[in-house]
């Protein structure tokens, strides 16, 4: 018998996964068509089909808990709370942008909501991750770090010597992989010796499991029983969260190194649909109440834009500010 | 004031500011139990405990990303890396990282770290123990570089890198750690960031130095007042921010300079530091201002031939006089 989503989550809940996915699709779909008009450059990398690892993940932790990410990281600031305005006037290189357009796409941050940043370079955020950790031990804050980083962040060092460190130390680190199968266009399995990757957590007595991460209730649930765990011992944990993105690696990316058919069929598992079809046949919500959230996001993301094209360049000065304190 | 050598003086420091600072901790290979393969972190493990002095696994990266990360949540990491050498190991974190999440977090977060090196050339340790590499942390902004030469700057120097918001290199000399001076007790002296030390006052040539340089430098102008030549030395201190308004009123007067240091020659920090010479003082200068640097090789193991590659007392000696004797 299908799992009934009312006894796992209250209706509002539901429809918030569902309006968080429609909000990060819109807003990404958003930045694609921006980026081709110029008003978005450098690199762009979006997160069109994996919005429910974001969604599902963020959910299963307490708003104390400390998130951090990597370069693919728009959808992960948005649903942690940050302001869809500030982020895309980042994205445009504004000065009303969440990190006064110093940082762009890559670098979101967002300290009031607890999240601690998108990082560019591969593996770099893993120690970072565990220095957070670490230090909310020490100041005995009780919070969870949870680190979120690709399958290709797998084969650096940094990864390794600090998942060694977080569970020699007892440190409270989830970590998270969205294993999208690609590190820019090569396959998991051509760049892993042991392409199940949660099974690559056993050197450092770390437990770990695999879940969908197209599914996003799936994701909540091993979410919050995994900080759960990690909260109450103070032991690391790792989950994969199998997914897959729509587009290429950025925009820049045409995928050509991945066939249509298996493009397809991953895109009959869209995250977005595997919710609504669900919330349908539950009775949940009506066809016509999605339709509104759907309407809602949109002018959302419309707002966005505006509120980024109308907004001022950072002054020439800004240039010397915050090298140091 | 009471004498001791620059290995108890960096000592002090990291107790004082322990004993200050409860969210002061430090840790780094071997720095605990074995109390430093130095011996600087002597006695830490027992005064202040398991949880502020740590062991930690060989893993250089890492140990500069945990930093960061332990600094942007809230304590301050003062990490020690056991030589500098190993610092290339971390250059990711520090430079990709440490150096940049202020700036491009549009300076919501800080990094208050420091990140203690022993380093520098001269004790037979070969190629790749012997290294000098002040010029690569200079190279980049968003950090603050150190290089004391004497106790006294040590340990004010490395209570100001604690206290300091942002994220220090501090940088010590191996062969300075039994070096002895008179260094303040009062637990509130402070050296400050960017501000050089006149070690000496002269009037015909400025000696410019910094860690185990300036010491040379400091031996040569006494040596050369025998022989009726009176220099002036110059301590950096910090090599960021660099003080070169003390540099220049130095020249300025002295008409020559000379720039000690001890990394290579190539791109090194002297080459800078001359070319704000000549910025500054072109019309001043009475010779072209002189590198004594190391020499562009990997530092070889044997004692005959490692002394050529570092500056040495002889060859500082003799290039001031060449900065008379020339005729220009």
């Amino acid at each position: 018998m299908a799992e009934m989503l009312r006894d796992l989550l209250s209706e509002e809940e539901l429809l918030g996964f569902y309006e968080q996915m429609v909000l990060c699709r819109e807003f990404e779909e958003s930045c694609a068509e921006q980026y081709s008009k110029g008003h978005i450059t450098g690199f762009l990398h979006l997160y069109t089909g994996q919005e429910a690892v974001a969604v599902g993940c963020t959910a299963g932790l307490l708003p104390r808990d400390y998130v951090i990410s990597a370069y693919r990281d728009h959808a992960q600031a948005i649903v942690r709370g940050a302001d869809p305005n500030k982020v895309m006037a980042e994205l445009f290189g504004k000065a009303t942008g969440l990190c006064k357009g110093k940082g762009g796409s890559m670098h979101l941050f967002a300290p009031e909501l607890n999240f601690m940043g998108g990082y560019a370079i591969v593996g770099g955020n893993v120690p970072i991750a565990t220095g957070l950790a670490w230090a909310s031990q020490l100041l005995e804050e009780d919070r969870v770090t949870a680190c979120f980083f690709g399958d290709g962040s797998m084969n650096q060092g940094t990864f390794h010597e600090s998942l060694n460190w977080a569970r020699l130390w007892e440190l409270p680190v989830l970590f998270i992989c969205e294993n999208n199968f690609y590190g820019i266009g090569t396959e998991v399995h051509r760049a892993s010796a042991q392409a199940a990757l949660h099974r690559r957590t056993c050197g450092y007595d770390i437990p770990s499991e695999k879940v969908d991460g197209m599914d996003a209730i799936a994701m909540y649930q091993a979410t919050k029983r995994a900080a759960e765990w990690v909260r109450e011992r103070q032991h690391p944990y790792f989950i994969e969260a199998v997914t897959y993105r729509f587009r290429g690696h950025s925009m820049s990316d045409p995928a050509k190194y991945r066939s249509s058919s298996e493009t397809e069929i991953w895109r009959s598992r869209d995250p977005i649909p595997n919710l609504s079809r669900r919330l349908l046949e539950q009775g949940i919500a009506t066809k016509e109440q999605l339709e509104e959230i759907d309407k809602r996001c949109l002018a959302r993301v419309e707002d966005a834009v505006r509120f980024a094209s109308e907004s001022p360049w950072p002054e020439d000065s800004e240039v010397w500010e915050d090298i140091y304190v | 004031m009471s004498e001791m050598t620059y290995r108890d003086a960096i000592n002090l420091a990291l107790k004082e500011e322990m004993r200050r600072d409860t969210n002061v901790v430090t840790y780094g290979e071997d720095v605990a139990l074995y109390e430093g393969a130095f011996k600087v972190t002597r006695g830490l493990l027992s005064e202040f405990g398991e949880l502020r002095v740590r062991d930690c696994p060989i893993s250089e990266n890492t140990i500069i990303g945990v930093a960061v990360g332990a600094a942007m949540g809230g304590i301050r990491p003062v990490a020690e890396l056991m030589t500098v050498n190993f610092a290339l190991l971390a250059m990711d974190q520090i430079v990709n990282h440490m150096t940049k999440v202020r700036y491009m977090f549009g300076g919501q977060t800080k990094v208050p770290m420091v990140i203690r090196m022993p380093g520098g050339g001269g004790s037979q340790l070969g190629a790749q123990h012997s290294q000098s590499l002040e010029s690569y942390f200079m190279h980049c902004p968003g950090m603050l570089v150190a290089y004391p030469a004497t106790p006294a700057d040590a340990k004010g120097l490395l209570k100001s890198s604690i206290r300091d918001d942002n994220p220090v290199i501090f940088l010590e000399h191996e062969l300075l750690y039994n070096s002895k001076g008179e260094v303040p007790e009062d637990p509130e002296f402070l050296v400050p960031f960017g501000k050089a030390a006149v070690m000496r006052q002269g009037e015909q040539a400025t000696l410019v130095g910094y860690g185990r340089m300036a010491i040379l430098a400091l031996q040569a102008a006494q040596q050369l007042e025998k022989e009726g030549i009176s220099c002036e030395v110059v301590d950096l201190r910090t090599l960021a921010p660099l003080d070169m308004e003390t540099v220049i009123a130095s020249v300025l007067k002295t008409g020559r300079a000379m720039v000690i240091e001890e990394c290579w020659k190539s791109a090194g920090l002297g080459g800078d530091i001359a070319s704000r010479i000549y910025e500054g003082c072109f019309d001043s200068l009475l010779a072209p201002v002189r590198r004594i640097s190391g020499l562009d090789v990997p530092m070889p193991y044997s004692r005959k031939i490692e002394k050529l590659c570092i500056p040495q007392l002889e060859g500082i000696v003799q290039g001031v006089r060449d900065l008379f004797n020339e005729s220009y």
